[in-house]
């Protein structure tokens, strides 16, 4: 997996990104890439701006600087659906789900698949039904059916109907925003075995997180974000869980701490 | 392995009780209020009301309404209110008298230059809704102001200082478009049916009911191609998606944008058909067109099942919700009681449909 990670050139590469939001400065010049078939992770305590630099890869916000690089070509994604259209496929930390809808209209929301052409060219709901549970009893989710609707769910099942809707679009890119933040233990080695088999299939995998344990099962690559700027990027094998730690929580403070709870942290 | 999906699916629904299944349909309430308040008049008015003739007569507003309604619950349903369709039935019927009597315009100039100006104006709604990020509510009450205002004025202006247009008749009897937006359809049909003695006629032998007001053919086939993109195109998916919630919607790839601003020129250009059919059928077109109509299109969808927060309901609700409201207000004159009771049901049955939805929504989202 090192290998693949030094030989392919990125897919997509942000060069020194900045975000501001009026004078709020969430990104302070960012440097990211992502080859094809690794898992590169994106750690740092919250309010760091991870949330704020994936969507800023995924079309939602447009960067106040830098240069996004998508297989070589600078390339500018207006919206979202302009991301998607190049292979990125996002799951957000909010899901982007709508309850109301149900678990099929949610999983196909704006990438319907249609059937007949002209004027009744319209929505193939049988096909979507069928695909819609067929992968989700992949994911190990029994639905009542195709038109259960998304709030019914339970957080772990809409986080997983989100990745699976994700990876099933996902042609080049798939960025993962703490999907395992709100998940129990099942449902998170569920999730990391998913990214597993993505990355296998030469998907780019970009996974944030603030658990170390988890960042460090899956990941190739750690890069960690704090108060808007990258503190470095280190391959697996290279860093220890502690160090990592450190890092995420800016050094010295977390040394401190670790000292005063006798290393239970 | 797909036919396995298939049969697994629907084992599992099949375990859902009817009557759960059917809790789920937004238009449950509207139907249940329709058999509801066709019960209170059989009960209470005279049998003539369910005649033919009475039927035609309670479906005629019904269906001026219902149009206005259809457009209103779709915008609805994406998470947009327009309060100014009211205001636009009397704009569009302005700018639609002038085109034929002020500048001679035969239908097929005038009627698709009515609808591109409606849909202008729609879209000038939408854009400064989408620019601003105000809500709807309050740019197109803005809207409701101004565009009856500019109705009153165009109209003196047009005709020299009166608030009524006349002429309209004269200037379109002869049009070969006219019978699609004026008069009855189905007129052969009605004759045939009275020679059979199918229906009841007049001592000259002709039908009672010469036909089906044209009206009432444009409300069923709008209701039926607006529940048809609701849900079965993908533009029906991203309305829904676009009222559930903007950010996901947006988010997921949804237009969300030229979803909304579409609805509301939509919602305009239905203004405008009523406007085009009123105006026609009435022979002119005065300042007071439309006088209220937002609110009454907004009450007909939601008693048809449209939450207020967007992202759920239907256009069969609001059809439903259409008839009720025709039913009630033409329906009291056929009763003993005063006609003045017709607001007090309008404002009951909005209110047991609010708490309906309500109850309804908290069950499709599990939330309690
Ligand atoms: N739309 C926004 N407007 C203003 N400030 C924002 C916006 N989005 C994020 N921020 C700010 O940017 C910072 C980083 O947020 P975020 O990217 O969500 O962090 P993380 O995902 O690492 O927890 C926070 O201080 C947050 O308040
Ligand atoms: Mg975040």
């Amino acid at each position: 997996m090192l290998d693949a990670t030094q030989n392919n050139a990125p897919i997509i590469q942000m060069n020194n990104i900045e975000k501001h939001f009026g004078n709020i400065i969430a990104l302070a010049g960012v440097s990211f890439d992502v080859r094809p078939g690794e898992c590169h992770c994106l750690l740092g305590d919250n309010g760091a701006g991870k949330s704020t630099f994936i969507k800023t890869m995924s079309g939602v916000h447009q960067p106040t600087k830098g240069e996004i690089l998508f297989e070589g070509q600078p390339m500018n994604f207006a919206t979202p659906r302009d991301a998607m259209e190049a292979g990125i496929a996002t799951v957000f930390q909010d899901l982007a789900m709508i309850p109301l809808m149900s678990v099929t209209r949610n999983f196909f929301m704006g990438r319907e698949p249609t059937k007949g052409s002209g004027l009744l060219k319209r929505f193939d709901v049988d096909h979507a039904n069928q695909v819609t549970m067929e992968q989700m009893r992949q994911m190990g989710i029994n639905l009542r059916g195709p038109d259960q609707a998304v709030g019914t769910l339970s957080g772990g099942e809409r986080q997983t109907v989100a990745i699976a809707r994700a990876v099933y679009f996902g042609a080049k890119v798939l960025i993962l925003d703490e999907p395992t933040s709100a998940l129990g233990v099942r449902q998170t080695s569920n999730v990391l075995a998913t990214i597993d088999k993505v990355r296998a299939q030469g998907i780019g995998v970009v996974f944030i997180s603030h658990n170390v344990r988890h960042a460090l099962a899956v990941g190739d690559r750690f890069t960690v974000l704090n108060r808007g700027k990258t503190l470095g990027t280190a391959k697996r094998g290279e860093i220890t869980p502690e160090q990592l730690q450190d890092l995420m929580a800016g050094g010295q403070e977390m040394a401190q701490l670790e000292g005063s709870l006798g290393g239970t942290v | 392995m797909s036919e396995h999906t298939q049969t697994v699916a629907d084992e599992r629904i099949k375990n859902e009780p009817f009557m759960t299944r059917m809790m789920k349909k937004p238009e449950l309430g509207a139907i249940a209020g329709v058999i509801l308040v066709t019960l209170f008049f059989l009960i209470t008015a005279d049998p003539v009301m369910f005649s033919l003739s009475g039927v035609m007569n309670f479906m005629t507003p019904a269906a001026q309404l219902g149009i206005l309604a259809i457009g209103a619950a779709m915008l609805m349903i994406g998470g947009e209110f327009d309060l100014s369709i009211g205001s636009m039935v009397a704009f569009a019927g302005l700018f639609f008298g002038v085109c034929i009597v002020t500048w001679g315009l035969p239908l097929i100039f005038a009627i698709p230059l009515t609808f591109a100006f409606a849909a202008g104006v729609g879209a000038t709604n939408g854009m400064i809704v989408i620019r601003s990020g105000l809500p709807s509510f309050i740019v197109t009450l803005a809207f409701l102001f101004i565009l009856r205002g500019l109705s009153l004025v165009g109209l003196k202006a047009a005709t020299g200082g009166s608030t009524q247009l006349r002429g309209v008749r004269d200037a379109t009897e002869n049009d070969f478009l006219a019978p699609f937006f004026a008069g009855d359809a189905f007129g052969g049909l009605f004759l045939w049916l009275a020679e059979n003695g199918w229906v009841d006629t007049f001592k000259n032998g002709n039908p009672k009911v010469p036909g089906v007001p044209v009206e009432i053919i444009w409300f069923i086939v709008l209701a039926l191609i607006a529940t048809y993109i609701l849900l079965r195109t993908p533009a029906g998916n991203w309305i829904f998606a676009a009222g559930g919630d903007t950010n996901a919607a947006s988010n997921s790839g949804v237009p969300v944008n030229r979803v909304k601003i579409t609805l509301f020129m939509v919602t305009a250009c239905c203004a405008a058909l009523v406007a085009i059919i009123t105006v026609m059928d009435a022979g002119s077109t005065d300042s007071r067109r439309g006088f209220q109509k937002e609110f009454e299109a907004i009450i007909a969808a939601v008693i048809g099942g449209c939450l207020l927060t967007g992202g759920y309901g239907s256009a069969i609700g609001a059809f439903f919700g259409s008839i009720i409201f025709g039913m009630v207000v033409i329906g009291l004159t056929y009763t003993d009681f005063d006609q003045d009771w017709f607001q007090v049901f309008l404002g009951g049955m909005l209110l047991i449909a609010v708490l309906f939805n309500n109850a309804i929504r908290k069950r499709v989202t599990g939330e309690r």
